[in-house]
């Protein structure tokens, strides 16, 4: 291309832009039709209106149950243990039991999960088809009803295989099982959200793929991970059904002593007890006990949430 | 720069160093019985076996005791597998149940340990039906059933609409009801409101609907007494309600039911769990009153601690 050429190029495509420009501003200066204002105007109410009965929703929930349970919502209801007294009844072997296992499976899930991550991001070959079938099926595993994963707990966890027991830890792998694929999933997204420039300097410069992953790639994807984590065990602090499965019962008046104590309960267990009782004082407790556990997993994710800007600030 | 990643590191090798401990021990652990005493089974049970687990731990230091709800079937189950000390029933053992446990090497004693009302609950705005005959209930809930309208039922009631309510078919009080009432456990019209094992529900379904009905344990008339009437019943010697005197009296038939407490031969060698048992029979008014459950009479009372007495003798030779 002559100079002349270039030039004349240059001019049309500053043209253009400018003349989109003034299109644009005329768009934006009301010259659309009445009937175009009034359907986007109509579709900024629905959007609000989902947003709304969603908010309104969980609000009216968290509003009941506060004004259903506040009568019990103090000390007492922390430190007591189960009773079949309502007076005295409390929850402490349930935020114990709750803790122990959700943080047991949290220990347990995020290493798997991360691990299973990285390798098929980083190592899983392109489309290889077993890689394929791995990934279709974490899919499907996400979505396998939460008894189901009960009853494979029952079956390989507390009796078969492993032959646990009813133990607090059967309940952790339980949980882990369910919540896998969430870990996976988030993770990938996180390590697929490295750039690619990151891991090619590092090789540049001589690092092992293993180095590269351990000091680059992962401590940028810490973020990420976190999220799902956060994901998980909002998912993992409500769940009854399987956990019944697996020996959570309802009726304990001692807290853990470890991931292999014999014998725990968890909160979502407890209130789902507490409800089904004929005085009508334990369905206050029943109340007070959802907003316990609800503050509880807000702490939980607080700090995860803590933990996630710290690093991204870092990376 | 070096801080931060050097400890990003640090947590991420404590992490995994925990949860590949964790798994490592977890492996390693799982030995059977002999930690805390295990109590599972029927829900009706269950607030009768927390009371006695809460007031002997308050007096035995040390002691521990847990209590599931499985349900009947759900706790024999897991009794006949070894994995609890105590069932708790709202009906007998079944002879397939027992057959499970005897498979497993298990041997179990039956020990009545209360008494409940099973009551017909209906709206309390129903001023019409104050009696019904074991005829009528069994026309109402047998199976296939088509009556639909109280009239159906007594020309003289009004032609309202019958809601019916009932418990899920694994529940002890289901196989009562039905054994009781239709001839056969398990055989009951199906076309009812299933409210599964949470009586509130059907107490909640009978108070909204004038021409509702429903059947769970006495506990459930005596705490929601504004909201529920319990109905009497006539088994051909007279129309009579449920109450604690009628029940120990022997008279509320034939829906009276007794609970029972299965322990296991092995368990009750052991010296807590026989302590546990001689509490729950020697406290049994406290006990029954905690759980909102008919006591049983001294004469019962009797004849459990003789039972109890005999097995520890047993156990120990």
């Amino acid at each position: 291309m002559s100079d002349p050429d270039r030039r004349r190029l240059r001019t049309g495509a500053r043209n253009a832009i400018r003349a989109a420009g003034e299109d644009s501003e005329a768009l934006a200066l009301g010259m659309r039709s009445r009937a175009e204002v009034w359907k986007s105007t109509a579709f900024l109410a629905l959007l609000l209106l989902s947003v709304l009965v969603a908010l309104s929703l969980l609000f009216t929930l968290i509003l009941d149950a506060f004004l259903d349970g506040r009568s019990r919502l103090n000390l007492e209801l922390l430190t007591n243990f189960p009773s079949g007294v309502p007076e005295n009844a409390g929850l402490q072997s349930a935020i114990f039991g709750s803790l122990w296992v959700i943080g047991m499976m949290i220990l347990t899930v995020v290493p798997l999960g991360v691990g299973a991550a990285i390798y098929l991001e980083e190592y899983g070959e392109g489309n290889r088809w077993y890689k394929r079938v791995i990934e279709v099926n974490i899919q499907n595993l996400a979505a396998v009803p939460s008894i189901v994963f009960g009853i494979l707990g029952l079956g390989m966890i507390v009796r078969g295989p492993l032959s646990l027991g009813q133990v607090a830890y059967a309940g952790s792998l339980t949980l882990a099982l369910l919540v896998l694929p969430t870990i996976i999933l988030a993770s990938r997204e996180a390590l697929r959200a490295v750039p690619s420039s990151l891991r090619e300097a590092s090789m540049a410069l001589g690092a092992t793929k293993w180095q590269t992953i351990w000091h680059h790639v992962l401590p940028n994807a810490i973020p990420g991970i976190a999220t799902g984590a956060i994901l998980a065990v909002s998912r993992a602090i409500g769940e009854t059904a399987p956990l019944l499965l697996v020996g959570a019962t309802v009726f304990v008046t001692f807290n853990p002593d470890g991931p292999l104590s014999e014998g725990y309960t968890t909160l979502p267990v407890q209130i789902f007890n507490w409800v089904s009782r004929p005085q009508d004082e334990f369905r206050v407790l029943a109340a007070a006990g959802i907003i316990v556990l609800l503050v509880i997993l807000l702490v939980m994710n607080s700090f995860a949430i803590w933990l996630r800007n710290r690093y991204q600030r870092h990376a | 720069m070096r801080t931060p990643r050097r400890r990003r590191r640090a947590l991420l090798v404590a992490a995994t160093a925990i949860a590949v401990g964790a798994v490592a021990a977890g492996c390693g652990g799982g030995d059977g019985r002999g930690g805390p005493i295990v109590i599972d089974g029927s829900s009706t049970v269950a607030p009768l076996s927390e009371a006695a687990a809460e007031q002997f731990q308050d007096r035995n230091s040390g002691a521990r005791v847990t209590v599931g709800t499985s349900g009947t079937g759900g706790g024999f189950a897991k009794f006949c597998r070894g994995e609890t000390d105590i069932a708790d029933a709202s009906r007998a053992i079944t002879p397939e149940e027992i057959e499970a446990c005897a498979a497993a090497g298990i041997g179990f004693e039956q020990i009545t340990v209360a008494y409940d009302g099973l009551s017909v609950a209906v709206n309390l705005e129903n001023d019409w039906a104050q009696c019904l005959t074991l005829e009528q209930l069994n026309a109402i809930w047998a199976p296939g059933s088509d009556v639909s309208s109280w009239n159906q039922v007594d020309p003289s009631f009004p032609d309202e609409k019958l809601v019916l309510f009932g418990p899920g078919t694994d529940s002890g009080t289901f196989d009562f009801f039905t054994r009781a009432v239709n001839g056969e456990a398990g055989a009951q019209r199906t076309d009812y409101d299933n409210v599964g094992e949470d009586d509130n529900a059907a107490v909640t379904g009978v108070n909204g609907s004038l021409g509702g009905m429903a059947y769970f344990g006495l506990s459930f008339i005596r705490e929601n007494t504004d909201k529920v009437r319990a109905l009497e019943i006539d088994d051909g010697s007279g129309c009579t309600g449920p109450s604690a005197e009628t029940v120990q009296a022997g008279e509320y038939t034939p829906l009276a039911r007794p609970l029972f407490v299965y322990s296991a031969d092995t368990a009750l060698a052991r010296p807590d769990v026989e302590a546990l048992l001689r509490f729950y029979v020697e406290q049994n008014d406290a006990i029954s009153s905690q759980a909102l459950v008919i006591p049983l009479s001294q004469e019962q009372r009797d004849t459990a601690i003789e039972q109890i007495d005999a097995l520890a003798g047993g156990a120990t030779e």
